[in-house]
C-alpha cells in the first residue's frame, strides 16, 4: 500500500510536467494523445495489479520526447526500442531489470530504481560488491563506477562485439574515463600511479591492442579483473605482489621457461616475498621498458668474473669481480646485468654484445640530469681526462650509502674524497683560475672543517653542502649554488635564521634594489676559511671588510676611540656590527635600525650603561679635517695645533740663541775648572 | 779656595773621607735650592707624567707598532687605561699638595697674599723677569754679558705655569673623556669629541715641550750637560751656585741668610741612584720624542 500512496502523489506531478512538456514540443497529435492516456490512466488506476509487458511501458517510453525527474533533474527517459532489440538483453522484460516497477500502477513513480543486474548477474555483483568499485558506490561515493557506466544501460552488448563498451579495443578508453590524467578520480581519490593510460598505449600491450588490434592482448581488466578490481595491497587482489605472476602467467603462460635464468622458477610462485615480482622490472602500465635485457643471473656472470686471474684482452687490467663486496654495497640487490645493461643471455658470452659503460642514470635519471648541467659533467661530455664521473667518487661495485661511515660520500670523508683533485697540486687545482687558494687546508681549518673533522659533527658544512653534490658549478654561473645570488639561501640551508635577517637587511638583494655590488655572506666570512665569529682575529678582521666598501666611514672611525682601540688588536670596544647590527643592518631611517633615533640611545647602552641621548650624540665617525660637517672639531685642531706651533717656534728659537752662549760659558766655567771638579766628584761616585 | 786648591784636593781626592762606620764624607759646601717636599713631588710628577704620556700615546698613535707594542706592554688597553687614571690621579694629588704647601709656607712667613704673591721668590712674573729676558736675547745675540740670574729664572718660571696650564687644561678635558656619561648629561656628545682633541693634542704640547725644551734648559745646555740633578738633590755646591745664580747668592749674603741654606753633600750611592733615575727619565722622554715624530712625520694617518 505504500507503494501506492507515493505512486499516486507521483501521478499528478507527471501529468504536470508532462503539460509543460506538452506545451514546450507543441504537437497536437502528442497532446491529444497524452491526455488521453491520462484518462485512461484515471479510469485504470482502482484497478491496479497486474504484470506489465513491455508493449505496456513502451506506450509512453517510445516517446522520445518523454522526460522525468530524477533527483530534482530533468532527465529523457525515452527508451530506443531498435537498441535494445539488438542489445544482449533483448528479449528481456523491462521489469525483470526495473524490478521496483513491476505491478506498478501507471504512471508509475518518479525517481525510479536502479537497475536490478544482480538479479541475473548474482556472481558478478559479489564480486563488484566487494571490489574497490563496489564499496566505494556502497559508501555513496558519487565518482564510483556503477554497472551501468561501464556497460551501458539499454545498449548493452557483449564482450566480442566490437562497439561494446567493454570490447578488448575499448577497455582502456573505458577506464581512461575516469583513469586518465586530471581526472577527478585521479586528482582526488589515493592512486599511486600517474599517466596511466598515456604509459599502457605506450607499452607493449598498449600498442598491440590500439595499434595492431591485437584483441588477445592485455588491457586492463586482464591485469586488474573486471569485476573484483582490489587495490595492490589487498592480498586477495589480482595485481598483489604474491598474485601478479599468476596474474601474467594468464597470457605469458611459459615465462618461467623465459624467465629460468633470472629467477629459479619454482622459487618464484612458492617464496614470492623474497623474490621478484614482475612489476619489479616491468613496470606496470610501462611493460615494455623492461629494467634489464631478458634476465641474466649474477652466478652467471659470476661464472667468469669470480676467477681472479680474468684480464680485459686490451689493457690487461684485472676483471675479477668480489662478490662479497657487490653483496655489501648498497646496490646488494641489483643485477650485474641491471647497471651492465646490453647482455645477450643467449650467447656464450653474454656480456659480448655490451657497447655502453655502466649508466647510473638509466635507475638515479634526475641525479644524472643534475651532473650533466654541473662542471664535472659538462667536462665528462668534453670527454675531458680530469672529469670525475660517478665513480670516482662512488666507487664502482663497492658502492656503500652516505651513512654509511666507510663510504668515500660519509659527510666526514667528503672533503678527503674532494681533496683527491681539489688538493693543491692536484688535477683539479691546477686548471683553477679563481681566487681561492688552499681550499682544502682552509677548509679542515675552518669552523666547518673542525667541527667535521676534529669533532666528527657530521651535520657540519661539508663540501657538498655548498657546492651540492652532483650540480656543482663555479660561482659566475647563476645556477650555481655558490653564485653571490644564490649564497644567502646556500648557506641558509643551516643557518635559516641568519638568511631571514639578513634578506631583511641592507645588504641583501632583497631589500637593496641598487646596482652597486652587495656582499654576500663569503664576503664577510669568506669562502673555505670560515672561523667564528665570536673569535679575536674574525672581530678586529671584519672591520677591515666593512672598510672594503665603506672606505671614507671606516676610515673616520679610526680616528675615533673606539677605532683606535680596536687598531691596537683589543676587541673589547665597539667594532662596526657592535653598532649597525650584523646580519640586520637597516638604513638608519628604518625604524628597526639599531641606529635609528628610537633605538640609538639603548645601542650605546650596551656598552655605556648609564648612556643619555644627548651621549649618544658622540660622533663615531668623526675627523677633524671636515670645515663643513665638523667645524668645532675642524678649528679645536686647528687651534691646538696653532698654540703649538707657536709655543714651539718661540721656544724653539730661544733654545736655539742659547745653544752657542752656553757653549761659551761652559768654557768659561771650564777655565774656572768647575766642570772638572764636578765632572770628577761625579766619575767618583 | 781658589780653583787651583779645588783642583788639587780633586786629585787627590782628599774632599772624600772614609768615616769609621764606612760613610763617605764629601767636604764640600753646598746650598739647598729645593725642599724635601718639593723634590719629591718632582719625581711624583716625573713618574705620573711619563706614565700618562706613554699610556696616552699608545692611543694617540694607535696606528704605529710601537703602540701596538708598548700597549701590550701594559697588558691591554684597559690596563693602560687604569694606569693611565691612576698616573692622572697621582698627578692630581701632586697639584693639590703644592697648592696647600704653598698655603701652609704663606702662613709659616706670616705674609699677606699681596706679599706672598709679588715678592721676590715668587714664580709669579715680573719686571725683573720682563728684565731678565731682555737682557737674556741681548746675551744670546752678543750684545751684552750673562744676566745675573736670581732665585727664579724666567724659563723656569713658564715651565712651572706650563704644568698649571696643563692641568688645567688636560685635566678637565680628562675627566670628561673618564665620565662622558655623566658630563653628557649637560653637554651635547660632540664635547666628547672636542675633549678629545683639546686632550690629545695638549699632551702632545707637554710632552714635546717637556722633553725638548725644558730638557734643553735644565739638563742638555753645555753647561749643565748631560744633566743637572739639583731637583732631585735639591742642593748644588755653593761655588757653582755663586756663578750660576750671582744674584740670589748676593741676596742671601745681604740678608745674612746663607748659612741657613748650607748643608753637607749627599752620599755617593744617592747621588748614584739619583743619576740612574735621571737618566731613565731622559732616555724614556727623548725615546717618547723619537716615537712622535716617527709617529707624526714618517707614518701619520
Amino acid at each position: 500500500m505504500k507503494i501506492q500512496e507515493t505512486n499516486k502523489q507521483g501521478k499528478m506531478k507527471v501529468n504536470f510536467s508532462y503539460i509543460i512538456d506538452i506545451t514546450a514540443s507543441g504537437s497536437f497529435l502528442k497532446i491529444f494523445r497524452s491526455i488521453l492516456v491520462s484518462f485512461l490512466y484515471l479510469l485504470v488506476l482502482p484497478v491496479s495489479r497486474y504484470a506489465q509487458e513491455n508493449s505496456d511501458c513502451m506506450m509512453c517510453h517510445e516517446d522520445n520526447s518523454l522526460s522525468g525527474t530524477r533527483k530534482g533533474k530533468q532527465i529523457s527517459v525515452f527508451v530506443n526500442q531498435k537498441t535494445l532489440a539488438s542489445s544482449v538483453h533483448s528479449g528481456i522484460d523491462c521489469i525483470s531489470c526495473h524490478t521496483d516497477l513491476e505491478e506498478s500502477d501507471f504512471p508509475h513513480k518518479e525517481d525510479v530504481d536502479k537497475a536490478q543486474c544482480k538479479t541475473c548477474h548474482d556472481e558478478v555483483s559479489a564480486k563488484y560488491e566487494k571490489s574497490l568499485h563496489g564499496k566505494a558506490a556502497a559508501k555513496g561515493d558519487r565518482l564510483a563506477p556503477l554497472c551501468q557506466d561501464c556497460h551501458g544501460s539499454h545498449n548493452i552488448k557483449g564482450v566480442k562485439d566490437s562497439k561494446s563498451l567493454i570490447a578488448p579495443l575499448n577497455i582502456p578508453a573505458l577506464c581512461g574515463k575516469c583513469h586518465k590524467e586530471g581526472t577527478p578520480v585521479q586528482q582526488q581519490r589515493n592512486i599511486e600511479q600517474t599517466n596511466i593510460i598515456e604509459n599502457y598505449s605506450e607499452s607493449i600491450h598498449g600498442e598491440g591492442l590500439l595499434k595492431k588490434g591485437l584483441i588477445v592482448t592485455a588491457t586492463c581488466t586482464s591485469c586488474h579483473t573486471a569485476h573484483d578490481i582490489l587495490p595492490h595491497t589487498d592480498p586477495g587482489s589480482s595485481i598483489a605482489r604474491k598474485n601478479i605472476a599468476n596474474t601474467c602467467a594468464k597470457c605469458h603462460a611459459e615465462i618461467e621457461l623465459v624467465h629460468r635464468k633470472v629467477i629459479k622458477g619454482a622459487l618464484w610462485e612458492k617464496e614470492a616475498n623474497v623474490l621478484p615480482a614482475c612489476v619489479d622490472c616491468h613496470q606496470p602500465h610501462k611493460a615494455r621498458k623492461v629494467f634489464y635485457d631478458q634476465g641474466m643471473a649474477d652466478l652467471d656472470c659470476l661464472g667468469c668474473h669470480n676467477n681472479r686471474d680474468i684480464k680485459a684482452s686490451g689493457n690487461k687490467h684485472s676483471l675479477f669481480v668480489d662478490y662479497s663486496i657487490v653483496k655489501s654495497s648498497r646496490h646488494s640487490n641489483i643485477s650485474c646485468s641491471q647497471c651492465h645493461s646490453g647482455v645477450s643471455p643467449s650467447h656464450i658470452r653474454p656480456c659480448d654484445s655490451i657497447t655502453q659503460k655502466v649508466d647510473c642514470s638509466s635507475c638515479h635519471a634526475e641525479i644524472g640530469e643534475e651532473y650533466k648541467l654541473s662542471m664535472h659533467g659538462t667536462l665528462e661530455a668534453k670527454n675531458d681526462p680530469n672529469a670525475p664521473s660517478c665513480s670516482e667518487c662512488h666507487g664502482t661495485h663497492n658502492i656503500l650509502g652516505n651513512k654509511d661511515s666507510k663510504s668515500p660520500i660519509f659527510p666526514i670523508n667528503i672533503p678527503n674524497l674532494c681533496a683527491k683533485c681539489h688538493r693543491e697540486g692536484e688535477s683539479a687545482a691546477v686548471r683553477y683560475t679563481g681566487s681561492e687558494t688552499e681550499i682544502i687546508e682552509n677548509y679542515t681549518e675552518s669552523i666547518h672543517g673542525k667541527g667535521l673533522m676534529k669533532s666528527g659533527l657530521t651535520v657540519t658544512a661539508t663540501c657538498t653542502d655548498c657546492h651540492t653534490a652532483h650540480r656543482e658549478l663555479p660561482h659566475d654561473s647563476l645556477l650555481s649554488s655558490i653564485n653571490p645570488n644564490n649564497i644567502p639561501s646556500t648557506c641558509g640551508n643551516c643557518h635559516h635564521g641568519i638568511q631571514e635577517k639578513f634578506e631583511k637587511s641592507i645588504h641583501s638583494a632583497k631589500f637593496n634594489k641598487t646596482d652597486k655590488a652587495l656582499p654576500t655572506c663569503d664576503d664577510c666570512h669568506t669562502a673555505h676559511k670560515i672561523i667564528r665569529a665570536d673569535s679575536e682575529g674574525f672581530k678586529l678582521k671584519i672591520m677591515d671588510q666593512c672598510g672594503r666598501c665603506h672606505e671614507v666611514i671606516a676610515s673616520t672611525y679610526f680616528e675615533t676611540y673606539h677605532g683606535k682601540v680596536s687598531q691596537l688588536g683589543y676587541t673589547k670596544t665597539a667594532k662596526c656590527y657592535d653598532c649597525h647590527g650584523a646580519h640586520d643592518i637597516l638604513p638608519i631611517e628604518n625604524p628597526a635600525s639599531h641606529l635609528n633615533r628610537r633605538n640609538i640611545v639603548q645601542t650605546c647602552q650596551k656598552c655605556h650603561i648609564n648612556a643619555n641621548k644627548q651621549f649618544a650624540g658622540y660622533f663615531t665617525h668623526a675627523t677633524h679635517h671636515d670645515p663643513q660637517k665638523y667645524p668645532w672639531l675642524f678649528w679645536t685642531f686647528w687651534g691646538m695645533t696653532g698654540l703649538l706651533i707657536f709655543t714651539f717656534v718661540i721656544a724653539g728659537i730661544h733654545t736655539l740663541l742659547w745653544l752657542p752662549r752656553s757653549l761659551q760659558w761652559r768654557r768659561q766655567l771650564n777655565k774656572k775648572k768647575l766642570i772638572d771638579k764636578k765632572n770628577n766628584s761625579g766619575n767618583n761616585e | 779656595m781658589n780653583s787651583e786648591d779645588i783642583q788639587k784636593t780633586n786629585a787627590g781626592t782628599d774632599q772624600q773621607e772614609v768615616r769609621e762606620d764606612g760613610k763617605i764624607v764629601i767636604n764640600e759646601t753646598q746650598i739647598e735650592r729645593f725642599s724635601r717636599l718639593n723634590r719629591i713631588l718632582h719625581v711624583l710628577m716625573i713618574v705620573s707624567f711619563i706614565s700618562l704620556a706613554l699610556t696616552g700615546m699608545t692611543l694617540k698613535f694607535s696606528y704605529t707598532s710601537w703602540a701596538v707594542f708598548l700597549s701590550k706592554l701594559f697588558g691591554g688597553f684597559e690596563l693602560a687605561g687604569y694606569v693611565h687614571r691612576f698616573a692622572a690621579f697621582i698627578m692630581f694629588i701632586v697639584f693639590i699638595t703644592h697648592i696647600i704647601d704653598l698655603i701652609r709656607i704663606k702662613r709659616k712667613e706670616k705674609k699677606t697674599l699681596k706679599e706672598f704673591l709679588f715678592d721676590q721668590d715668587s714664580m709669579l712674573f715680573n719686571k725683573h723677569d720682563l728684565k731678565d729676558f731682555i737682557d737674556s736675547l741681548k746675551w744670546f745675540l752678543g750684545l751684552g754679558e750673562r744676566p745675573e740670574y736670581g732665585r727664579w729664572t724666567y724659563w723656569e718660571k713658564f715651565d712651572y705655569f706650563a704644568v698649571f696650564w696643563g692641568i688645567c687644561v688636560i685635566g678637565s678635558t680628562g675627566l670628561t673623556l673618564w665620565f662622558p656619561e655623566f658630563f653628557t648629561q649637560f653637554m651635547p656628545g660632540w664635547v666628547i669629541n672636542v675633549a678629545t682633541i683639546i686632550h690629545s693634542d695638549e699632551a702632545l704640547l707637554a710632552t714635546g715641550f717637556i722633553f725638548t725644551v725644558h730638557f734643553f734648559n735644565t739638563h742638555l745646555r753645555p753647561e749643565k750637560f748631560p744633566m743637572d740633578i739639583v731637583i732631585f738633590s735639591g742642593r748644588i755646591p755653593l761655588e757653582e751656585f755663586k756663578l750660576d745664580r750671582p744674584k740670589e747668592y748676593q741676596e742671601l749674603i745681604e740678608k745674612g741668610e746663607l748659612e741657613k741654606h748650607l748643608v753637607e753633600a749627599y752620599q755617593p750611592i744617592v747621588i748614584k741612584t739619583i743619576k740612574v733615575f735621571g737618566w731613565i727619565a731622559l732616555i724614556t722622554g727623548f725615546s717618547i720624542i723619537i716615537w712622535i715624530i716617527y709617529a707624526m712625520i714618517f707614518v701619520y694617518k
